[in-house]
């Protein structure tokens, strides 16, 4: 197991986000997290990705306690996560994006007086991801003038620099027309195994994006996990058809 | 490329000034030289960090002073060790104002600096023992590279070698935070400029990196101070008043914090606008705030962002 979750509880005042929710994430498995508004998915993700600290339980990366232990020595640990809302550098183009991950990634943030033009480990890194991401065209274009599914592929993709172990997306195709949605997840896919990813947790909504891509489905719902179970399974359960997908369908 | 070549026609300038300038122009230059040296320094943490100080006219009294101690109560005339001095005072007291500063952002930040700055001012009006009081201390004329030129006349020697020892420093200030800009750390501190949580999540420390950016610019601001000691003859606590603070966040803007050059363009003008404006009216101040209001409004991207919008093909990247 590269991620292990025991027994979380979050409680925020008297309101209980999270109630005992268990999570293991193995080599090689694509992990989606689906509920309705509240059910506690955000809350799990900020924990997993030691954002929040849990008011109780574990939150173990390649067996070691990293609860609440912060983004920076996360990502340095091996774990990378995008957002909900997407995130950029709006100043910084498509390639000092991704360079910028890529210098972290080789601890190179405190060379002060070398080039970073002329550091070749760093310049060929960012530009095989830009490629990967179908970015290579739009190199040299500052964040904030790409489309917002480019945005979202960009936030991604700088996660992706990163060559993490693990990777949590929230929501990575949240506010991308319909049409996008499936590119840019063949585009994850691909790039994943590309770079040697070994899993990836998701929060997800569209139903058509779960069941295509998951090897396994954790449904939350109130705070605890309702089912944890291969796509098929979930389908048959009709407990989570009824609290988490088809309050789902019926919205769309 | 045009860049590179007004550049060069600059620096050229310069460098030829004191055989064709008046005396009276060429004195000003020096001050503009070493607060293009603060300003450099400076716009690492507003223009490359984000973050704005309005405390750095402190970190000009550190080097000034220490300067000035160092002749008072040393008998040391040598300004390779006033300039090192600095620096190094400058980073002592840096060292913690930072910690504490780089924990806050926006306007949190500007006040923790302000506040700082307020009580180095202080500091240095109250202990007269040390500082001179509101007298300030003697700013003696320092040996350069070893020779003493005392013999030379003051604006002889201040145009003169004192002008090209202080073009050298800033070209190194200048070659030094060039390289600094465009290395990784130099990337880095723009992505904590951009978006800090995002940073975060890729592993970059922000603090850290705000901790660093705030001692270059500290250090770099002590040796401009100190280099601001001889032209000036005297150091005196209004160097690190807080609307001196406020007249070097004026000339960032001035000149455009989103451009390298801009601070130093800022420097420039403001400098000899302030002089010419002095002579013309008593109220320089009034002149020099609708010149900021118009600035803020009209131009945010000051001078540079000016030239830019002119020049598109060449939008101030870096």
């Amino acid at each position: 197991m590269i991620l292990k979750a025991e027994g979380l509880r979050k409680l925020y005042g008297g309101f209980c986000a999270l109630d005992g929710v268990s999570l293991a994430v193995g080599a090689g498995e694509f992990v989606s997290i689906i509920g309705p508004n509240g059910a506690g998915k955000s809350t799990l993700i900020n924990i997993l990705t030691g954002v929040t600290p849990p008011s109780a339980g574990t939150v173990r990366f390649k067996d070691r306690d990293v609860s609440g232990i912060g983004p920076v020595r996360l990502a340095r640990l091996g774990m990378a996560r995008s957002f909900q809302l997407v995130q950029i550098f709006p100043d910084l183009s498509v390639l000092e994006t991704l360079q910028a991950a890529v210098v972290a990634r080789l601890g190179r943030g405190t060379r002060l007086f070398a080039s970073l033009s002329g550091d070749r480990e760093v310049q060929e890194g960012a530009l095989e991801v830009a490629e990967l991401f179908g970015l290579g065209e739009k190199r040299h274009v500052p964040a904030r003038q790409l489309p917002q599914g480019d945005k979202k592929l960009l936030d991604v993709a700088s996660a992706f620099a990163l060559r993490p172990e693990i990777i949590l997306l929230d929501e990575p195709t949240s506010g991308v027309s319909t049409a996008d949605k499936t590119a840019i997840m063949e585009i994850m896919v691909a790039a994943a195994k590309r770079i040697g990813i070994q899993a990836i947790i998701q929060v997800e909504h569209d139903m058509d994006i779960v069941f295509g891509y998951s090897d396994r489905i954790v449904a939350l719902h109130q705070g605890r996990i309702l089912a944890d179970a291969t796509p098929a399974e979930i389908r048959a359960d009709q407990r989570v058809v009824d609290t988490v997908i088809g309050r789902r369908a019926r919205v769309r | 490329m045009t860049g590179g070549l007004v550049l060069i026609l600059a620096l050229l300038a310069i460098v030829v000034a004191p055989w064709v300038a008046p005396t009276y122009y060429l004195l000003l230059m020096l001050p503009f030289m070493a607060y293009a040296v603060v300003l450099l320094g400076l716009n690492l943490l507003f223009g490359y960090t984000g973050l704005v100080s309005f405390g750095h006219a402190l970190f000009i009294g550190i080097g000034a002073y220490t300067g000035a101690f160092l002749a008072a109560h040393l008998t040391v005339r040598s300004m390779e060790v006033f300039l090192v001095a600095a620096a190094i005072a400058g980073a002592l007291v840096a060292a913690p104002v930072a910690a504490l500063c780089v924990r806050y952002v926006k306007i949190y930040f500007g006040m923790l600096t302000l506040a700082f700055g307020m009580v180095f001012y202080t500091f240095v009006l109250k202990f007269y023992r040390l500082t001179g009081g509101d007298e300030g201390l003697p700013f003696p004329r320092p040996a350069l590279l070893g020779f003493p030129l005392d013999a030379m006349p003051k604006t002889d020697y201040l145009v003169g070698p004192y002008y090209y020892y202080s073009l050298a420093v800033l070209a190194v200030a200048t070659l030094g935070m060039w390289r600094v800009v465009r290395s990784p750390f130099g990337l880095c501190l723009k992505t904590i400029r951009d978006n800090p949580a995002k940073a975060e999540t890729l592993g970059i420390g922000v603090t850290r990196y705000r901790w660093y950016a705030f001692m270059i610019s500290a250090v770099y601001a002590s040796v401009g101070g100190a280099l601001l000691g001889p032209p000036t003859g005297n150091v005196d606590p209004t160097l690190a008043y807080w609307t001196h603070s406020g007249n070097l966040v004026f000339m960032t803007l001035l000149g455009g914090f989103s451009s390298f050059f801009g601070p130093v363009l800022g420097a420039f003008v403001f400098i000899y606008l302030q002089n010419w404006v002095m002579s013309v009216v008593p109220y320089w101040r009034l002149i020099f705030g609708a010149i900021l209001a118009v600035i803020v409004i009209f131009a945010p991207g000051g001078l540079m962002g000016l030239f830019a919008r002119a020049r598109p093909a060449e939008v101030a990247r870096g």
